[in-house]
């Protein structure tokens, strides 16, 4: 009863080492054949311990763990047909590129030259030929993590399960091997799993986002959803590029609220994802740094926003494309705008001139 | 012209850098501070202090048959070295040297065997490990004529022969296991565990693990745990003495010599067993640098 399928489902997973507290506690979740997977989390969330549960290194405490169809809770990684790529690779030092990467069919008795020809294969697929008699120390960081990853393939595994894979290479070098992985995911056609805490790494390469906070699944979506639509503050502060902003519920006509904040006027906010507010509810939202435009006083707000806060610039960072002013808007948190770069700069601020900061009310998303 | 050229460089190099980091840098070149020649000529005064008596026997042990236990030098020739090995007044030079070098052998085999296990033990923590670990610094640090003494008369209570291959056998190895295993440790500290679990991941069992991956990685690592163990054995004194029974080891041979040979004879020995030892280590060495060119090219074939 093999299926070929590397749909996994996790279903009440709790992991702990110590017998008192859950460092995996209770995930349910379903990933669909074929899916790029991103778990997503600070570290100590337990996003490693639910890779290496799935990979077969570590048994969960309750709960089931299926691929394909079957139970694999207290199975070996290859009876699971999955494979890992280790945060720091792994690689054995004392096997040339080819021998590291046959290792999984030598280990099944192939013969030699049966072994080296299939690994040639693969070595061609991750475009390492010319390496191929190397030592791993002998490679660069992308080259081995190339090396990594035929080693993992080469077992025709139905889920390739990725702990940090790309945390040891420069920023350069990152851009160019995510790409390499989408590229690798797409050709082999299976399931990817892929742990990491880099929000850009996650949204760029995952087809379903998963953050994690202390054990438990905060939201998992597409990653425009996560990234555009956070469910609360939490997932919203880690993926970044949002503000977010809390106050009391002051009044509630039709499809708005207004938010009353400490030290600012009224906020509109409109009543989409949360039917139930009422007036005096303490309320987290939204806003995205990029939905903020900048107005100085006394101008006319652009059209579709109601809301706009009096601030100081605090400080003003170059990005190239745009241009990061943070701000003082709200007394406890952060509140930063990215003004495009030809829009700031056809009327730039300094550090402590006064202006409005507005956005479109209907920009504004209520958290949970 | 040529030294034009090559002073460039520096000149340039002065520049750009403050004097202040001249200073920390100049060893490369020329102008070494005080402090080196200080300390060079201390490091010379205990290469001497450490070689100087041992240069005295190999030399005096080439004089010819006029030679005597003092300088000056009587002559030149092998003329003590033949005498050491054909004539029996010397004592069992030959037997000795063989038991010695058969002794080493075993409690090499016995030390890497003990060690690599202990090492394997030892990567995770256990019920009693710190325990396990203080009673084997213990018995390092234990007496070594007193351990032999008790080993002796152990054997003697039990009614046991005394002989080289069990009780000082046993003696030995409370010597060379627990510097055995301290090496080990070192070796281990570098071993990354993830590429065990990388082998099993691949599928590896646990046995090909340890034959595919521990061991070829920590192979330098086996091989100066045997050196450690053959030298410790082969020139070890304290725990033979009471041990060794009837037939004498080597040193226990040479020590016995000393009191009653008293021709240069005594010192050609010295220089056999030290150009064994030196053999031995040398053949160690090289297998380490070999086992490392071959990591660096076996796999074109």
């Amino acid at each position: 009863m093999k299926s070929d399928r590397g749909d996994i489902e996790l279903a009440g997973v709790c992991k702990s080492f110590d017998g008192v507290t859950n460092v995996v506690d209770g995930v349910n979740l379903k990933i669909a054949d074929g899916a790029y997977c991103c778990f997503i989390g600070p570290s100590g969330c337990g996003k490693t311990t639910i890779l290496r549960m799935i990979a077969g290194h570590e048994d969960p405490s309750a709960g089931e763990i299926v691929i394909g169809g079957q139970n694999v809770v207290g199975l070996a990684p290859v009876q699971r047909r999955t494979a890992m790529m280790f945060q720091s690779y792994a690689l054995f030092p004392h096997l040339s590129v080819r021998e590291n990467i046959a290792f999984a069919l030598r280990v099944r008795g192939l013969s030699k030259a049966d072994r080296l020809r299939a690994a040639d294969v693969m070595i061609e697929k991750v475009r390492l030929t010319q390496f191929a008699d190397r030592l791993p120390a002998q490679l660069s960081g992308g080259q081995q993590q190339r090396v990594a990853l035929a080693r993992a393939a080469i077992t025709e595994p139905r889920v390739l399960l990725l702990d940090e894979p790309l945390s040891a290479l420069d920023e350069q070098l990152r851009v160019q091997m995510r790409q390499e992985l989408r590229r690798m995911q797409q050709e082999l056609g299976i399931t990817f799993i892929h742990v990491t805490h880099t929000q850009l790494e996650a949204i760029a390469l995952a087809d379903l986002v998963v953050v994690m906070e202390q054990g438990k699944i905060k939201q998992a979506g597409a990653a425009r959803d996560v990234y555009a639509h956070p469910h609360d503050r939490y997932v919203a502060e880690f993926m970044g590029g949002q503000n977010v902003l809390s106050g009391r519920v002051e009044k509630v006509n039709g499809s708005c609220f207004t938010l009353a904040q400490a030290a600012s006027s009224g906020i509109e906010v409109p009543l989409q994802t949360r039917p139930s507010v009422s007036v005096g509810d303490q309320v987290d939202i939204a806003v995205r740094r990029d939905d903020v435009a900048l107005v100085r006083p006394g101008r006319e707000l652009p059209p579709g926003c109601t809301t706009s806060l009096p601030s100081r610039v605090l400080a003003i960072e170059y990005q190239g494309y745009f241009v990061k002013v943070m701000l003082d808007t709200v007394p406890d948190d952060a509140f930063v705008a990215y003004v495009p770069e030809k829009t700031f700069f056809a009327d730039p601020f300094t550090v402590g001139d006064v202006v409005m900061a507005t956005w479109a009310t209907g920009s504004a998303l209520p958290l949970a | 012209m040529s030294a034009v050229l090559a002073d460039m460089p520096k000149t340039e190099a002065t520049k750009t850098v403050a004097p202040a980091t001249t200073k920390a840098i100049a060893p490369s070149r020329g102008e070494r501070p005080r402090t080196f020649y200080v300390l060079a000529t201390l490091f010379a005064l205990y290469v001497l202090a450490l070689y100087g008596p041992m240069f005295c026997i190999y030399i005096l042990s080439f004089q010819d048959i006029r030679g005597g236990l003092v300088f000056p030098m009587k002559g030149t020739s092998l003329h003590w070295f033949v005498d050491l090995f054909t004539q029996v007044r010397t004592g069992d030079v030959k037997g000795s040297f063989d038991r010695s070098i058969k002794l080493a052998v075993i409690v090499t085999v016995i030390t890497v065997v003990v060690s690599f296990l202990a090492g394997l033990g030892f990567r995770k923590r256990f019920r009693g490990d710190t325990v396990v670990f203080y009673m084997m610094i213990g018995s390092l640090v234990a007496p070594g004529l007193v351990l032999g003494l008790g080993t002796g008369l152990l054997f003697q209570a039990l009614g046991l022969n005394a002989s080289w291959y069990t009780s000082a056998l046993g003696a030995q190895l409370s010597w060379t296991l627990p510097f055995g295993v301290l090496v080990m440790f070192a070796v281990m500290s570098r071993f990354n565990h993830v590429w065990e679990e990388a082998a099993y991941d691949l599928g590896a069992s646990r046995w090909q693990s340890i034959r595919l991956v521990i061991i070829p990685v920590l192979a330098p690592g086996l091989v100066a745990v045997a050196l450690f163990g053959f030298t410790l054995s082969y020139d070890e004194f304290a725990r033979s003495l009471q041990t060794a029974g009837s037939l004498n080891t080597l040193p226990l041979e040479i020590w016995s010599m000393t009191l009653n040979v008293t021709s240069p004879s005594l010192y050609a020995l010295g220089t056999v067993t030290t150009i064994v030892s030196f053999i031995v280590i040398g053949a160690s060495l090289g297998s380490i640098v070999l086992i490392q060119n071959k990591r660096g090219s076996s796999t074109k074939g």
